[in-house]
């Protein structure tokens, strides 16, 4: 049985966000002797969170050149705190800041490492991990013998852990900060100034390329379509999603819409995210393009076509409506 | 990599089925680091764009036959597996042992570019092993932007949770940039850039060398197709308002 080092850096208060303990809740279930790591300016609020967790040991390194995500200084923080535990198996939360840094580590490490990882579960006495390959078109179970082994677990595909808060002992382990030529200088949001990616939404909105085509009355109507999907947005506090040929669109400076961008892609080249409901409107496309939404619950679509490739087994329903009425109306009945 | 608009299965191996016969693309991020490479060293006097490549040398040949036509490098080919199921550690020992065989390439100034992940794999984790490897630890991925200042430092942009990107400052090379999408368009064909591509990629595939990549101590238990295929209710001939209602209850549901 591995013995099992889970890594999470805190936040700014140094709290421990959602993805951390969702980390915590796989690692206790792999069963073994856990060991966890913690990366920031302050851990003690973190430790205190998961105290009641079972750790066998809580190491941390931490300090104010700790604190932000770069690959440097975070490399040498995860390096030290893996050799310090003399785990065989690390598991992490696959944010995008150990993302960035772990397989460097694996590779410092001598080990090895899987990535965007869906499910962790023993067998035959040994780790077993669930990923995706090519897209989320095939999914895979694997085993390794290389140890250590890193392994990075997907968002949502756990519950987050949640007991009792306590006081935590922390092994300190101490790490000289390298010399970096990086400096981190802050965050920007998207420059139409909408934040419309919401990874914790109930309900990821899909936009297609149908928005900004001809209408019925021969006429392009982007104004429109931005009103409605903003409109809905806005009162759902839904998650936006779009489809590669309208973010395209976006990104060749068409007037279509201006809160669109490549962050927002979702299938194929774009994102999976996971959500418990998806609306998807004016989008076609067939499976390369379905797969953005493989990991949603319930699914819904409105589209002008019976036959989508979007929605057709891909969907629990399929409106055959015109979605600049139907939602219209919706948007009028969430806001009445 | 094979298209991804093909239909893809798994077969023992595991491989895809059928995977020499299935039309070969660049990977779509790998494209997005390369034509933003040739965009910044069409600015910065001096810079040269190599394009290292590790595929099947019959698929490379394939894949050149359209990317040559679209921005100015140089390739450096190695004759290998482009599987999704290869591993990212041998990988990048094949890539980082190219890298460092590139004659007149000062490693003190470079930008190593590469897509963030690749459609195959998906990893997002052999560009980082890639860079360890020559000793490069200012790394970024997801990145989305890129500008050089006066002083020779450059500002990043990079992908963080909830839709906003993270901005740092890298002094100077060497760097890993994996890219995500970028800003930039797919450039036209060109095919006077192809035709003095192609000279050069002929000579590279001919005397590219064989990289096989094991996959040691991976062991695939399983590889399947998802069963997702649903009960689609077909709802049509109905008023937009009463399917408005039907979504706004379906929408309160917990």
């Amino acid at each position: 049985m591995d013995s099992i080092l889970l890594l999470v850096h805190t936040e700014a208060d140094g709290t421990l966000a959602k993805a951390a303990l969702e980390g915590l809740t796989a690692a206790l279930a792999l069963g073994g002797d856990l060991s966890i790591g913690l990366v920031g300016a302050s851990v003690q609020p973190g430790a205190d969170q998961i105290a009641s967790a079972g750790a066998k040991r809580i190491l941390a390194v931490v300090g104010d050149e700790f604190s932000q995500s770069r690959y440097s200084t975070d490399a040498a923080a995860a390096e030290a705190l893996c050799r310090a535990s003399g785990a065989t198996l690390v598991l992490a939360p696959a944010t995008p800041r150990w993302a960035r840094t772990l397989p460097g580590v694996a590779y410092r490490l001598g080990g090895r490492v899987d990535t965007h990882v869906t499910a962790l579960a023993e067998q035959n006495g040994t780790a077993a991990v669930t990923r995706w390959f090519y897209r989320q078109r095939m999914e895979a179970v694997l085993t390794r013998t290389s140890r250590p082994w890193v392994v990075l677990l997907d968002g949502g595909v756990v519950p987050a852990w949640s007991g009792a808060a306590g006081t935590a002992a922390v092994e300190p382990v101490v790490v000289e900060a390298p010399a970096t030529r990086t400096t981190v200088t802050g965050t920007r949001s998207p420059e139409a100034g909408e934040q419309t990616i919401r990874p914790d939404a109930k309900l990821l909105f899909v936009a297609g390329a149908g928005w900004t085509k001809k209408q019925a009355d021969g006429a392009v109507h982007s104004a429109d379509a931005e009103k409605l999907i903003l409109g809905f947005l806005h009162a759902t506090n839904a998650s936006l999603g779009g489809s590669k040929s309208l973010v395209d669109l976006s990104g060749e400076g068409e007037a279509v819409l201006r809160f669109m961008t490549h962050m927002n892609q979702i299938g194929q080249t774009g994102a999976t995210p996971r959500h418990p409901k998806g609306l998807s409107t004016c989008c076609h496309g067939e499976e390369p393009h379905a797969v953005g939404w493989r990991f949603i619950g319930e699914r819904r679509a409105i589209n002008l076509d019976p036959n989508c490739g979007w929605a057709r087994g891909k969907a629990d329903v399929l409106y055959v409506a015109d979605a600049f009425e139907v939602m219209g109306q919706v948007n009028r009945l969430l806001q009445g | 990599m094979p298209d991804p608009l093909q239909t893809l299965e798994p077969i023992p191996g595991p491989a895809l089925k059928n995977e020499m016969m299935l039309p070969a693309v660049l990977d779509p991020w790998a494209g997005h680091a390369l034509f933003e490479a040739a965009h910044l060293a069409q600015k910065i006097a001096g810079s040269k764009v190599w394009l290292v490549s590790l595929a099947p040398k019959a698929k490379l040949q394939q894949v050149m036959m359209t990317v040559a036509q679209k921005v100015p490098f140089e390739l450096v080919a190695l004759d290998g597996p482009s599987s999704g199921f290869t591993d990212s550690f041998e990988t990048a020992a094949a890539l980082a042992g190219a890298i460092e065989g590139i004659a007149g390439l000062d490693r003190s100034r470079l930008l190593l570019f590469g897509g963030w992940e690749s459609a195959s794999r998906g990893a997002g984790s052999t560009l980082q092993m890639v860079g360890e490897r020559l000793g490069i630890v200012e790394q970024f991925q997801g990145v989305d932007q890129i500008a050089v200042r006066e002083d020779g430092s450059f500002e990043i942009l990079e992908r963080i949770e909830g839709g906003k990107h993270q901005v740092s400052v890298c002094a100077a090379p060497p760097a890993v940039l994996g890219w995500a999408t970028g800003n930039l368009p797919e450039p036209r064909n060109n095919p006077q850039v192809g035709m003095v591509n192609m000279r050069a990629v002929m000579p590279s595939l001919q005397r590219s060398k064989p990289a096989p990549i094991g996959n040691a101590g991976l062991t695939f238990v399983s590889v399947s197709l998802p069963k997702q295929q649903r009960e689609t209710r077909v709802v049509k001939n109905v008023p937009a308002e009463e399917i408005a209602r039907e979504i706004v209850a379906w929408i309160g549901e917990e």
